[in-house]
C-alpha cells in the first residue's frame, strides 16, 4: 500500500488558520448579536468599527497613525504570546505572564527614570525582573510542585502592589499625577529609538525598533523549539516529564530555564511598550494589566505557534483598539471592553475546534473505510 | 466483570466494596446484615474465602480477586468477564482461581475470560475466540485444539513458543549490586531491603516475584530513577551509586516497565524518540546546539528496517499512533543499538502478542550471546522459565532465592515467591 498524501484539510497548518478563523467569526457574530441586543441601529457600524480599526480614520496620514499606535502595541502583546506559548510548549502554563510583564515595566521605569540609564540597559533590566518572577514559579514547580498557575496569579498580585509602591518614588512618579513621569522629558535617551521607522507612520513617534525585535524574537523562539537541542529537551520534558528524566534529562532545571525564559520575554514586552513612551504607568492601578492575559489568547488563536501568534497578536490588538472607537452616543464605553473581551475568549476555543476538524475527519475517514469493506465483502 | 486492576475502595471492608452501588438502605441508613448473610453464603457456596469485615489494603491479591468475584454474584449476574486475572497472582493462587471458574461454569453461569496466556485457555476454557488486531479470526473448541494452532491463529503464522537457546557462558561481573536500600513512594517502609547479587558478562538473571514486592524500585535505584538510600552500584568496576542517568546510560540500555510512561514521548515522531538517549552526542548535534535532523532520520530509518519497527508514516509516524508492539520494539530496537555493557529489562513483553514476544525474547537472548549482561524482571513464570540462566525471586523487598532455572519446578518458584520458602539468609536479621 503506498503512503496516502495529506490532503489540503488534513495539513496541520491550514488547520490551525481555519480554527482561528473560525473562533473570529464566531466571536464576531455573538459580539453581533449583543450589540444588537443592547441597541440594534447601531450594531452593524459597531463592529465594522471594531473589525476595521484604524481603516475608519478619515485621511491616509491618520489611518497610517492609527495603525502605528496599534503596531506600537502589538510588540509588548505579543511578547506576551511568545511567553505563554514557549512555556505552553514545555508543557506549563504560564498564567504568570501579566506579574512578568509588570515586573518588567517595574525594571524598566526605574532604570530609566531613578537610575538614568540608556533605552538598551532599561531592557536588560526589564528581562532580568521578569526572568527572577519567571524563576519564583519555575524553582517552585520543579522542588515543591506548586502548580505553576497558582503561584503564577498570586505572584501578579504581589508583584503589582510592588510595582505601585517602587514606580511610587520621588525619581519615577510624575509629582502632580498617579502617573510615572514623561520619558521624552525626565530621560530622552531612554526611550526605544525609532530608527525612521516613525516617519512611515505619519511620524508616529510611539512606532520604534521595539516591533521589528518583536518579531524576531518570535523567529527566535520558533526556531529553538524547533531545530535545536535545547528545544528538543524542553519539549520534551513538557510532553513527558518522566520520559524525560529517563533519557537522561534535567527536568527540574529545563521547567525552571523554561519560566524564566518565558518571564524574560513577557518582561522585554513591557519595557517595549513603556519605553516607547506611548503609555505611563499609573501607580494607583488596582488591576493586573490585561496584555498578559491577552498574550494568553493570542497564543492560542496563534495556534500555538510563534510564527501564528504574531498574526493573531495584531488581530486582538487591532480589535481592542477598534473597540475603543465605537461610537459611545449609542453604546456604554464598557461595550469595547466587552466585545473585543467575547472574541478574545472565543480565541482561546482555537484548541477545541481544530480538535473537532480532526475528530470529524477521522469520523469520515472510518465511515468510509467501511463503506468500502462492505463493497469488496459484497464482490467476494 | 472483573478487571485487570481491580475496581476496588482501598479503605472500604470487603464487604462494604461487594455492596458498594446497591446498598440496601431503610430510614437512609445501612443495612448490612441481610448482605452480610448473602455473602456469607455465597462464598460458601463457591469456595471464595474472604473475610467480610477485613479491609481491601490488608488483604492479599488473590483475596482482592476473590472480593471481585462475589460483587459479581451478588448482584446475581450470570454472565462473568474476567480480564486477565491472573497477571497478579502467583501459581498457586491462578490454580485456584481456575478452580472456582470451573466451579461457576458448573453451577449455570456463562464466563467470558480475556487472557493471552496460552496455557490458562487451554485449561480452563470450553471454546476460543481469537481476536487480532481487533478483528474476529475464529472460533473453536479447546478440545479440539493445541497451543501451536491458538498461537498460529493470534500471531497469523507458526511461532516457537520454546526459545531455543544455548547455555550461558558467564564471564566477568557487569553489575555489581551490594546491600541496595530502595525507599517507597506507597508507605514508610523501605521497599528495597539490604539486597546484594551481581549479574555477569553473557548470562541472563532474572528477577522473579509477585507484582509490587519492590522490583520496580530495586530496577529505579539501578537506573537512577529514584535515589538509593544505602548501598554501592558498580557497573563495570565503576561506582554509579551517585552518578546521574545520563551518566549510567553510558555502560546501560534500559527497557522499562511502563513504555508509554518512561520509554517513548508519545508525542514525538519516531526518529526523535530513536535518538531519545543520544540526540545530545556530536553525531546528532551540531556544535552550535542545532540538531542534525538528516542524521537523525537516518539512524531512525536503519534502525526500523533493522528491527522490523511497522509504523504508517516510518520515521515520521507520532509515536502514540502505534501498536504496543511496534512501540515496545521501537524502544528494544533504540536500546540494543546504543552502546551498552548492561541490559535491564523490565517486563519487555507485557501486553504483547505471541509474535512481538517471540521477537523480543530472541534479541534478549542475542544481547546476551553478544556478550551483554542481562537483568531481566518478569511477572510471567513462563518467560523467566524459558529465558533466565538464574532465577532470583524477590519477595517483600528482599531476594529470597537464587534459583537454577533448570532443577525447579514452576510449583517450587510459586512458593518463593508467595514467600512460603527461602534458600537465601535475610539480610534484615543481621
Amino acid at each position: 500500500m503506498n503512503q496516502t498524501k495529506k490532503s489540503f484539510l488534513e495539513r496541520p497548518g491550514v488547520q490551525a488558520v481555519g480554527a482561528a478563523l473560525i473562533c473570529v467569526v464566531l466571536g464576531l457574530l455573538i459580539g453581533f448579536i449583543v450589540l444588537s441586543l443592547i441597541n440594534p441601529a447601531g450594531a452593524g457600524e459597531a463592529i465594522m468599527t471594531i473589525l476595521l480599526n484604524f481603516m475608519t480614520r478619515a485621511t491616509t496620514a491618520a489611518q497610517l497613525k492609527a495603525l502605528g499606535n496599534t503596531l506600537a502595541k502589538t510588540a509588548p502583546l505579543l511578547m506576551c504570546a511568545l511567553s505563554v506559548c514557549f512555556c505552553y510548549k514545555v508543557g506549563l502554563f504560564n498564567i504568570g505572564a501579566p506579574g512578568q510583564y509588570e515586573a518588567g515595566a517595574c525594571a524598566a521605569l526605574f532604570a530609566a527614570l531613578a537610575l538614568n540609564l540608556p533605552w538598551y540597559v532599561c531592557i536588560l533590566f526589564a528581562a532580568v525582573a521578569g526572568a527572577l518572577l519567571g524563576a519564583v514559579s519555575g524553582i517552585l514547580k520543579a522542588y515543591r510542585n506548586v502548580n505553576e498557575v497558582i503561584s503564577g496569579i498570586m505572584l501578579n498580585w504581589i508583584t503589582l502592589y510592588i510595582c505601585n509602591m517602587v514606580l511610587s518614588s520621588e525619581a519615577v512618579k510624575d509629582s502632580t499625577s498617579p502617573y510615572s513621569k514623561d520619558l521624552s522629558q525626565a530621560n530622552p535617551s531612554s526611550i526605544i529609538p525609532s530608527a525612521g521607522l516613525g516617519n512611515l507612520f505619519s511620524g508616529n513617534k510611539a512606532v520604534t525598533i521595539a516591533i521589528p525585535l518583536a518579531i524576531i524574537a518570535a523567529i527566535v523562539v520558533w526556531v529553538i523549539l524547533n531545530k535545536t537541542k535545547f528545544g528538543y529537551e524542553l519539549k520534551a520534558t513538557g510532553y513527558n516529564k518522566e520520559g524525560a528524566r529517563y533519557a537522561g534529562m534535567k527536568e527540574k532545571r529545563n521547567i525552571i530555564v523554561t519560566l524564566i525564559i518565558g518571564g524574560a520575554l513577557a518582561g522585554l514586552g513591557a519595557a517595549f511598550l513603556y519605553l516607547t513612551n506611548y503609555t505611563k504607568w499609573e501607580t494607583t492601578a488596582t488591576s493586573v494589566p490585561g496584555m498578559g492575559f491577552n498574550g494568553i489568547a493570542a497564543t492560542f488563536l496563534g495556534g500555538l505557534n510563534p510564527i501564528g501568534t504574531i498574526f493573531a497578536s495584531f488581530f486582538i490588538q487591532s480589535i481592542t483598539d477598534g473597540g475603543s472607537l465605537i461610537d459611545r452616543m449609542i453604546y456604554p464605553s464598557q461595550i469595547s471592553d466587552l466585545i473585543s473581551g467575547i472574541i478574545i475568549y472565543l480565541c482561546g476555543f482555537t484548541l477545541f475546534f481544530k480538535y473537532i476538524m480532526t475528530k470529524n475527519k477521522a469520523k469520515r475517514a472510518e465511515k468510509k473505510i467501511k463503506t468500502e469493506k462492505t463493497k469488496e465483502g459484497g464482490n467476494a | 466483570m472483573v478487571h485487570q486492576h481491580f475496581k476496588l475502595v482501598q479503605c472500604f471492608t470487603v464487604l462494604d466494596n461487594i455492596i458498594l452501588g446497591v446498598e440496601e438502605t431503610k430510614h437512609g441508613f445501612l443495612e448490612k446484615d441481610e448482605a452480610r448473610k448473602k455473602v456469607v453464603a455465597l462464598s460458601e457456596k463457591y469456595g471464595l474465602k474472604v473475610d467480610p469485615d477485613a479491609l481491601i489494603q490488608d488483604i492479599t491479591v488473590g483475596m482482592q480477586q476473590r472480593t471481585e468475584i462475589l460483587k459479581m454474584l451478588y448482584r446475581d449476574n450470570d454472565i462473568l468477564i474476567f480480564d486477565e486475572p491472573t497477571a497478579v497472582l502467583t501459581p498457586q493462587e491462578i490454580e485456584e482461581l481456575m478452580q472456582i471458574m470451573k466451579n461457576l461454569a458448573k453451577e449455570g453461569k456463562s464466563i467470558l475470560f480475556i487472557s493471552h496466556k496460552l496455557n490458562e485457555i487451554m485449561e480452563v476454557a470450553d471454546r476460543v475466540t481469537v481476536l487480532r488486531r481487533g478483528k474476529y479470526i475464529g472460533t473453536v473448541n479447546v478440545a479440539d485444539t493445541n497451543e501451536n494452532e491458538l498461537s498460529r491463529m493470534m500471531v497469523g503464522r507458526d511461532v516457537q513458543l520454546v526459545v531455543d537457546k544455548t547455555p550461558a557462558q558467564p564471564k566477568d561481573i557487569v553489575l555489581d549490586v551490594e546491600n541496595m536500600t530502595v525507599a517507597s513512594k506507597l508507605h514508610n517502609n523501605n521497599a528495597v531491603k539490604h539486597v546484594s547479587f551481581n549479574v555477569r558478562q553473557g548470562e541472563i538473571v532474572c528477577i522473579a516475584g509477585i507484582d509490587g514486592n519492590g522490583q520496580t524500585e530495586l530496577i529505579y535505584g539501578i537506573t537512577g530513577l529514584e535515589p538509593v538510600k544505602e548501598g554501592k552500584i558498580i557497573i563495570d568496576g565503576k561506582d554509579v551509586t551517585n552518578l546521574s542517568i545520563r551518566e549510567r546510560s553510558a555502560e546501560m540500555s534500559h527497557i522499562p516497565e511502563d513504555r508509554q510512561k518512561h520509554g517513548l514521548i508519545l508525542e514525538y515522531p519516531l526518529d526523535y524518540n530513536m535518538v531519545l538517549e543520544r540526540y545530545w552526542q556530536p553525531e546528532f548535534t551540531s556544535k552550535g546546539g542545532f540538531l542534525k535532523k538528516d542524521a537523525i532520520r537516518k539512524y531512525s530509518d536503519e534502525l526500523i528496517e533493522k528491527y522490523d519497527v511497522r509504523s504508517s508514516q516510518g520515521s515520521d509516524t507520532i509515536a502514540r499512533s502505534m501498536s504496543g508492539g511496534n512501540q515496545q520494539k521501537a524502544i528494544v530496537a533504540r536500546e540494543m543499538s546504543k552502546e551498552h555493557k548492561l541490559l535491564v529489562a523490565v517486563q519487555p513483553t507485557r501486553g504483547l502478542d505471541v509474535g512481538a514476544i517471540e521477537f523480543i525474547h530472541h534479541q534478549i537472548i542475542a544481547s546476551r550471546d553478544a556478550g551483554d549482561a542481562v537483568l531481566l524482571v518478569s511477572l510471567e513464570l513462563e518467560e523467566v522459565m524459558n529465558l533466565s540462566d538464574r532465577i532470583l525471586v524477590m519477595y517483600e523487598g528482599e531476594i529470597v532465592g537464587e534459583l537454577d532455572p533448570k532443577k525447579i519446578t514452576t510449583e517450587e518458584l510459586g512458593l518463593y515467591m508467595a514467600g512460603a520458602k527461602r534458600n537465601t539468609s535475610s539480610k534484615e536479621a543481621e
